[in-house]
């Protein structure tokens, strides 16, 4: 198979997982069947499972490489991103309920 | 694999001819960070939406003002547009005929306005609604956030037209070639951002 090949079926198939990924996470909300909890959690799960078949299919980063500093830079920043948002969640929502 | 693996995000572009590796790698990193930090930013944005989505002081709440319909028309045009810009980036690399390239870039540019339009459309129906930015903490951080991904949105579409032009005035040499690749990743994480928005904002505002 042609690297031309490869490619054109790496982004076929990063598309159609994605809308595949949507219209589940769209048809879970409009036609609910089980509790709210249960529904938000599937969607952000489904979420971010559509998160990464993007950064590997139209990003094209994989584990394969490790020296790879793209790698690197994007766990850098998800942790970085995971203390910020994570901080910011603890003390904005521990204010608010002390303001109650 | 019959060419050398470049270390960059995005597709490998393969022998540039007139870049070396090393200097196509780097100019790839560094735009790479920059869309790193950008990814901080729309963090902590998602996070202050999370902390305010209840402080509606008697305003319009999610329920009342999002509908599934336009956003998940709005989704289905963005994922299509960054498919086409997948397939305008093969078509530059093995150097398809200009009007194949021009014709995904243009692809691309006409699903990016029209997701626009669509989300200029809901923001009008909201203002209509008494659902404006200064209304409440949550009408706030919603328009931070949503209308910051839209003001991405926007710039990408200008920087598109700029890659056309920059395309017809010195042709796909190799600084073409990359600042192409660099508005890819651009807007393929701006994709991405949108994944998230959807499922936050959209999808959590209609749940129950």
């Amino acid at each position: 198979m042609s690297d031309r090949t490869r490619e054109l079926r790496t982004y076929a198939v990063g598309y159609a997982l994605s809308l595949v990924l949507t219209a589940a996470a769209f048809a879970m909300v409009r036609w609910p069947s089980f509790g709210a909890r249960a529904i938000f959690g599937t969607v952000l799960a489904l979420g971010l499972v559509q998160m990464a078949v993007q950064f590997r299919c139209f990003l094209h980063i994989s584990l394969k490489r490790s020296s790879r500093h793209d790698l690197q830079l994007i766990l850098f920043s998800t942790l970085i991103i995971a203390l910020m948002v994570s901080g910011t969640l603890v003390i904005l929502f521990n204010l608010r309920d002390r303001m109650m | 694999m019959s060419e050398p693996e470049l270390a960059h995000a995005g597709l490998n572009l393969g022998d540039t001819g007139e870049l070396t590796k090393d200097q196509a790698e780097n100019a790839i990193f560094g735009f790479w960070i920059f869309l790193m930090s950008d990814a901080v930013i729309f963090a902590l944005l998602f996070a202050t939406y999370g902390t305010m989505i209840a402080s509606t002081v008697g305003g319009p709440t999610p329920a009342s003002e999002f509908k599934l319909l336009p956003a998940f028309v709005e989704t289905l045009l963005l994922l299509t547009s960054s498919a086409t810009f997948g397939r305008a980036t093969i078509a530059m690399k093995y150097d398809e005929p200009r009007r194949v390239l021009f014709g995904w870039l243009g692809a691309t540019l006409g699903l990016g306005l029209v997701f626009l339009a669509l989300e200029a459309n809901d923001f009008a129906t909201m203002f209509a609604h008494g659902a404006y930015p200064m209304r409440s903490g949550f009408l706030s951080s919603f328009f931070a956030l949503v209308g910051l991904h839209g003001l991405h949105v926007a710039v990408a579409c200008f920087w598109l037209v700029v890659m056309v032009g920059q395309i017809c005035a010195y042709g796909l040499d190799a600084r073409v070639r990359i600042n192409l690749l660099r508005l890819g990743l651009f807007w393929h994480l701006l994709d991405i951002v949108w994944i998230a928005i959807f499922s936050v904002v959209y999808l959590q505002g209609n749940i129950g």
